[in-house]
């Protein structure tokens, strides 16, 4: 039952590792953005 | 376009939530495995989720060398990258489900070995991507790109051709899947295919926005470095 779980939280954490880069990155360019209007 | 992005945000968590739930408790136990085969319903999507991602990124890639198409061209940086993330939860998870069944973590067996060095190819892609610094780079990254997806029935016929320590076919090629798993196992997929289909979308418009962030950039230095 472990490897089970451990299998689904792992997939999640992949996923999560991901969308949290895609989330920073699109900080970085919100910033870029506003610094670019001023 | 952005409520159509909202609706698909929501069918996805739906559907994954369903699909996390079939998998876990609505399946039955498979007499031999027990619990521990559940991890299919993830592995097994996850696979084919990625397979999909690299052969749009082989479309895509041919397109871009044909038409010079700049949207081609981040379609397939997209599926490469969304690709590869579905193609590391295939080489963690099989692992993690060999462990208890096969007494090993990892063999050397055909289509793990496949499976590896098609991670390896593309992962090889996205490194060319993100540091290669010339205007020939979305070229080079196409053809490589098109060689890479060589690998991709290369690995999916591996089972079906050569005697592999990995399991037989689940659907096609003689495999005998039980109706409810195989129903199961199809809705995982359509859940995993709509998290790819909303995380390349999420891609796609962040890839946009940089080069345009990139070409405003260059603009604005150049006029500062005129004035």
């Amino acid at each position: 039952m472990n490897y089970l779980y451990a299998a689904y939280v792992a997939t999640w954490v992949i996923h999560g590792t991901y969308l949290a880069i895609l989330v920073r990155k699109y900080s970085k360019i919100r910033r870029e953005i506003e610094s670019l209007r001023k | 376009m952005k409520r159509g992005f909202s609706i698909l945000a929501i069918v996805t968590a739906l559907l994954l939530s369903f699909a996390l739930y079939e998998a876990l408790i609505a399946a039955p136990t498979e007499r031999t495995m027990g619990d521990v085969q559940r991890i299919f319903y993830y592995h097994v999507p996850s696979a084919w989720t990625a397979f999909l991602l690299f052969l749009i990124n082989f479309v895509a890639s041919v397109v871009f060398l044909i038409r010079r198409d700049t949207k081609a061209d981040i379609l397939a940086l997209v599926t490469a990258e969304v690709g590869v993330v579905f193609c590391t939860v295939v080489l963690v998870t099989g692992p993690i489900w060999a462990r208890p069944v096969w007494g090993i973590w990892w063999t050397w067996d055909l289509r793990l070995t496949l499976t590896l060095v098609l991670w390896l190819i593309y992962v090889s892609y996205l490194v060319l991507r993100r540091f290669s610094t010339s205007s020939q780079t979305p070229v080079l990254a196409s053809v490589l790109a098109i060689f890479g997806a060589l690998d991709v029935p290369l690995v999916y016929f591996s089972i079906w051709f050569f005697r592999t320590q990995h399991p037989s076919p689940v659907i096609g090629g003689g495999g005998s899947l039980d109706p409810r798993m195989a129903h199961v196992l199809l809705i995982n997929w359509a859940a995993f295919l709509c998290l790819a289909w909303l995380v390349c979308w999420t891609r796609f418009r962040l890839e946009v926005l940089e080069r345009e962030v990139e070409e405003a950039q260059a603009l604005e230095s150049l006029l500062e470095g005129s004035r």
